[in-house]
């Protein structure tokens, strides 16, 4: 088993021959992205320093509130960046807070109790920000579908409104729809892994010199946690976003009146 | 007779324009009342006011003697249906149409009760089997009334529904509804052909610019 090097300075500095490479394609057709590519890349380089030496400092306090504290950052910033996705949708980021919070939570709980994980910064950090960058990804998915099949499915729902249904009743075709759509990724990539692509956390290990076997186990609780994760937060995100159509008199709220 | 549904002084204002304006009319139990008038006079929001999915911006409209916000709204929507003007089927097949007003209450598909409705609107049972996609206009219009009346709701409101039907498929429907009206199902009906108009009401308003301009006495009874 090969050790991981190392990676000087120098070496990286070499490694932004590949930006270049992208600036150069993006010239060359024309795609006047070579502003955007530069700055993208030197914001992810400044990002990453930073959150390197703020990891490196609560690594290195080890103390439950400070991981608690980064953990409750990155919950903050999934709710916003979820939702974005929830144009249309009223409270979309408190849904996305709560659904992705809950999600990850109770994965997160699991694997405490069981003992696959213990509540260190090495372990809860990474593992967290894995849980709820899937789920914020998937609420994403879930609040875009909602709305958009609230706008063009409004027939449907008042039909079913007149018909006497409830609101949920009226609206479950599109729910179930919307929970399939944001599920679909997560039970594909699953189907390719391994075969189209070795998992991020799968390779660091290895690349850090774990045996492909050990690796393979972390990466299946990973797996494991995702579905997890994401089924409890879009369901909640879900059920949560299609009440946001209605009001207390049961009434679709007509997105364009 | 006492009043089915009633509307005291209803008005409706939807951003700066006014669509109804303190409009007050009673529907008894048992009545057929039609609704004429140019379009965009309001004739359609007062039917969606009675179904309860849109409520008034002033005004009181009462249900048997009582507001309707008295009841729950699943309750008074599936008391009082409410048939829409575009025929629109939704997923994928009649059988699932017509199987929704039964799993909505947790009840078993009563096939008997679905026949009884299609021999009543000259439908044939085997469209039951049959996807949305291939029924006809007519077929899909008579199919959202039936779906409308599976559970016999006290009244009817319809939104010009026979508008885009032939002659066949309009006798069709108006013979159907007569025949509901007949049994004691209150009907609310807006139209845009004055004959049918006179045909299906015992009493016939006239709508202009959100106001009652007329009320006529057609018959006393149908």
């Amino acid at each position: 088993m090969g050790s991981f090097n190392a990676l000087s300075n120098e070496s990286l500095l070499m490694a932004t021959v590949l930006i270049a490479m992208a600036v150069i394609v993006s010239y060359q057709q024309k795609m006047r992205l070579e502003l955007e590519i530069l700055h993208s890349a030197l914001r992810a380089v400044v990002q990453l320093v930073v959150v390197g030496y703020v990891l490196h400092f609560i690594f290195g306090a080890d103390h439950p509130l400070f991981t608690g504290g980064v953990l409750l950052v990155m919950l903050i910033s999934a709710a916003i960046n979820g939702g974005k996705r929830g144009e249309g949708i009223t409270h979309a980021s408190w849904i996305a807070g709560v659904s992705i919070g809950i999600g990850a939570v109770i994965t997160l709980a699991i694997l405490l109790g069981a003992n696959v994980l213990s509540f260190t910064p090495y372990q809860m950090i990474p593992v967290g920000g894995m849980v709820m960058s899937g789920a914020m990804v998937a609420v994403g998915l879930c609040f875009r579908q909602i709305t958009t099949s609230f706008k063009s499915r409004q027939q449907e729902i008042q039909i079913k409104l007149a018909l006497g249904a409830t609101p949920m009743q009226a609206c479950k075709a599109i729910l179930r729809a919307a929970l399939i759509f944001s599920l679909q990724p997560t039970i594909d990539s699953a189907k390719t892994l391994g075969i189209v692509s070795l998992p991020g956390m799968m390779t660091g290990l290895i690349l850090a010199g774990m045996s492909p076997m050990e690796a393979i186990k972390y990466q299946i609780i990973v797996i494991f946690m995702s579905f997890s994760t994401i089924s409890i937060a879009i369901a909640i995100a879900g059920y949560l976003s299609c009440r946001q159509f209605f009001n207390a008199k049961e009434q679709l709220i007509l997105s364009d009146s | 007779m006492a009043s089915h549904v009633s509307f005291e002084d209803i008005s409706l204002t939807v951003g700066d324009r006014q669509i109804l304006r303190d409009i007050s009319f009673s529907v008894e139990e048992g009545e057929s009342i039609t609704i004429i008038g140019p379009s965009g006079s309001g004739k359609s929001t007062i039917l969606k006011l009675a179904s309860s999915l849109v409520s008034p911006t002033g005004g009181i409209i009462f249900f048997h003697g009582k507001p309707i916000e008295s009841y729950a709204p699943t309750e008074y929507r599936q008391r009082v249906a409410y048939c829409f003007q575009q025929p629109y089927l939704f997923g994928q097949t009649v059988r699932g149409n017509l199987a929704f007003p039964f799993t909505m209450r947790g009840r078993s598909v009563d096939t008997k009760r679905i026949k009884e409705l299609f021999d009543l609107f000259h439908m044939d049972l085997d469209l039951l089997e049959k996807s949305n996609t291939e029924l006809s206009g007519g077929e899909m219009q008579r199919i959202c009334l039936i779906r409308s009346l599976l559970f016999a709701p006290e009244v009817l409101l319809l939104d010009e529904v026979t508008s885009a039907l032939d002659t066949e498929n309009t006798e069709w429907v108006e013979q159907g509804l007569m025949q509901l009206h007949k049994e004691g199902l209150t009907l609310l009906q807006v139209t845009h052909n004055p004959e049918q108009s006179v045909r299906m009401g015992q009493r016939r308003m006239t709508v202009k610019d959100g106001l009652i301009t007329d009320c006529e006495v057609l018959h006393g009874e149908l």
